[in-house]
């Protein structure tokens, strides 16, 4: 396990590299760069500028130049908001994304696997019916026409939260933007349970199980449970990192100071190094997240621990 | 009374086809010790039937008649109730050993959980049973294995484990359906020469589901001969083979490969089985017999005691002396 485990961290270097210098030549290669404004900077100025930020040195120095920052932990200072460092904008920015993000994704787990499994259990039940119905609802429709719903019947019609803004982690806040991901997840966690485990019911080992007199209870929580969650951790990875790129959009809905606001400012800013910044924090998320996915795979099937 | 007595027992499927009639008015008793061995080829509902017993039919198969354990109709009980008989008193060997365990417990979660459950025993002394089990069906190294996941063994350790929890709780009735056609020719004789010596150890009564005659030769002292979801003959083991009456019953026969005889062709019964959901009218074997007449299309032919020998019944209009004749003629 622990060997497995070293490996599997061993084989992220790699694709964190590549992922971070396809990035910085990409946004290099975009026309314009970050003081081009309306009003005009003088030649002197600009030169100044650019030598600051490195800008006029060849691209691979400059590239070494932000690699060896990188492998210090400094994300390197935003070329827009004068006195704020990439670092400090994330320090601020994701412990309100982590919140609502992981937060949700953990509700929408454990409501998601139970619904899976009671629908799973009584198929063609009322449960099975509202699980299939928020299944279609959230693959239906996209989370920018959901999120405007619910504002406008919470917030608009009842009164009874705030429509969006964010105040110190204050709960009210926070409801609306963990409904909307949590539904969106639930919609696929429920979906994928539930047809797992109709599935692993229907295998042979459980015929056995049913064959030792065993109760429903046991067969489901210590036979059918272990295989049933293999495809839902496998959703759960790609269902973390869209929670990410989906709070682009949920954060713009919501107006939370979140990461995903902070992309939308920095791509539009042609802010270089925050881009940068965050692209590369998003992208070692994802990889851990996917470390993670193969290591809950590891510990629920015995055939995978080498 | 009959430690197990089927009486009538038919199966049925709902399906979009309407209703599927697997099994049909299936009779036999079983006593303790004794072996029974239900012969057929896939879709004749050997399995269907001894699935009824268990209460394991897919969820949209239905019963009807009896299936007396020691007077209790296991039929008509509740899930609970049942839950308490089967894997304690019945228990139940599966065809694949490769599917048939759980891929993520270990053998020994999978062997204490039946203890546990139906002995009262802690965890340790379940554990220490299920080794004495494992080692009963020579399972080599057992302390250090049980602690091992399925996959870690080969098919034929597979299906000693299977055997060995299905005895954990020394039931009276232990059903083995096909448990050696998965394995290969050399394990299958070491693993009924086990079933043999286990009944002899635990007097278990077994019910041998297969479609291999030389099985059934070797182990069974009543023989069911099903095709079409109804029984053809039924009867002692000897006299249903040294004398078959029926005519698929002597089809099987014939299609056995032997080694004895010239000529490399397999000898097969021409067509196959009938469309259960469309049952033919009369014999369902008609269709695929040498010895068909205009009535067999049309009628039935009841399960009676044969005139050549009482302790044989058969479902055929035609005499079981003639075809007898015919056969030892052609043997001759």
């Amino acid at each position: 396990m622990w060997s497995y485990t070293f490996r599997r961290v061993l084989m992220t270097i790699p694709t964190l590299l590549l992922v971070v210098t396809v990035c910085y030549l990409m946004l290099h290669a975009t026309p314009g760069g970050p003081f081009d404004g309306e009003r005009k900077l003088s030649a002197a100025v600009l030169a100044n500028l650019q030598a600051k930020y490195h800008l006029d040195l060849p691209l691979w120095q400059q590239y070494l130049y932000y690699l060896k920052s990188l492998l210090e932990g400094d994300l390197g200072a935003s070329f827009r908001y004068a006195d704020w460092s990439v670092n400090d904008l994330v320090a601020k920015a994701l412990p309100v994304s982590l919140a609502i993000g992981g937060g949700s994704l953990l509700i929408s787990v454990v409501i998601g696997v139970g619904l899976g499994i009671l629908s799973a259990l009584r198929q063609n039940s009322l449960v099975d019916y509202l699980v299939m119905l928020i299944g279609n609802i959230g693959s239906a429709f996209p989370s920018f026409v959901i999120g405007p719903v619910l504002i406008m019947v919470f917030a608009i019609w009842f009164k009874w939260l705030p429509a969006g803004g964010w105040d110190d982690f204050k709960f009210a806040y926070m409801v609306l933007p963990m409904a909307l991901l949590t539904f969106i997840n639930i919609s696929t966690i429920g979906r994928v349970m539930r047809g797992s485990l109709i599935e692993v019911l229907n295998s042979n080992f459980i015929r056995t199980a049913r064959a030792k007199g065993l109760g429903l209870s046991t067969i489901v929580f210590r036979h059918a449970l272990k295989p049933a969650l293999m495809p839902v951790v496998s959703v759960i990875g790609p269902l973390a990192i869209s929670s990410i790129t989906a709070a682009v959009v949920t954060e713009s809905v919501f107006s939370l100071p979140g990461i995903g606001k902070l992309i939308v400012n920095g791509a539009s800013n042609r802010d270089y190094t925050l881009v940068l910044g965050l692209v590369v924090l998003v992208t070692v998320v994802a990889v851990l997240l996917n470390l993670l996915v193969d290591l809950a795979y590891a510990l629920l099937d015995p055939k995978i621990r080498y | 009374m009959s430690l197990l007595k089927v009486r009538n027992l038919g199966v049925q499927f709902q399906t979009n086809d309407g209703i599927v009639s697997a099994v049909n008015g299936v009779n036999f008793e079983l006593e303790r010790g004794q072996t029974l061995g239900i012969v057929g080829e896939s879709g004749s509902g050997k399995s269907q039937t001894v699935l009824a017993l268990m209460g394991l039919l897919a969820k949209n198969g239905q019963t009807n008649g009896e299936a007396l354990y020691k007077g209790q109709n296991l039929l008509s009980m509740s899930a609970k109730e049942l839950n308490g008989i089967r894997g304690d008193r019945l228990s139940m060997i599966f065809q694949d050993p490769m599917t048939s365990l759980n891929p993520y417990l270990t053998v020994e979660r999978q062997m204490t959980e039946v203890l546990e459950l139906h002995k009262g025993m802690t965890r340790r002394e379940a554990k220490k049973r299920a080794i004495e089990l494992l080692e009963a069906v020579r399972i080599p190294e057992a302390a250090r294995r049980i602690d091992m996941y399925p996959h870690e063994f080969s098919g034929g350790m597979r299906q000693r484990v299977m055997i060995a929890m299905a005895l954990l709780c020394e039931p009276e009735v232990l059903i083995a359906d096909e448990p050696t056609t998965a394995l290969d020719v050399t394990v299958q004789a070491q693993i009924l020469q086990l079933l043999k010596d286990l009944q002899r150890d635990f007097g278990t009564a077994i019910v041998m589901i297969t479609h291999d005659l030389g099985v059934v030769a070797g182990l069974c002292e009543k023989v069911l001969v099903m095709y079409g979801g109804r029984v053809m003959e039924q009867g002692d083991a000897d006299s249903l083979f040294y004398r078959a009456s029926h005519p698929y019953t002597i089809g099987l026969l014939g299609a056995l490969p032997r080694l004895d005889h010239d000529g490399s062709e397999l000898v097969s019964i021409p067509g196959n089985p009938p469309n259960m959901a469309q049952p033919p009218k009369g014999c369902p074997f008609a269709e695929r017999c040498s010895h068909v007449s205009n009535r067999c299309a049309t009628e039935l032919p009841p399960l009676m005691p044969a005139e050549h020998d009482g302790r044989v019944l058969r479902a055929c209009h035609k005499s079981a002396h003639e075809l007898i004749d015919i056969r030892e003629v052609a043997h001759a």
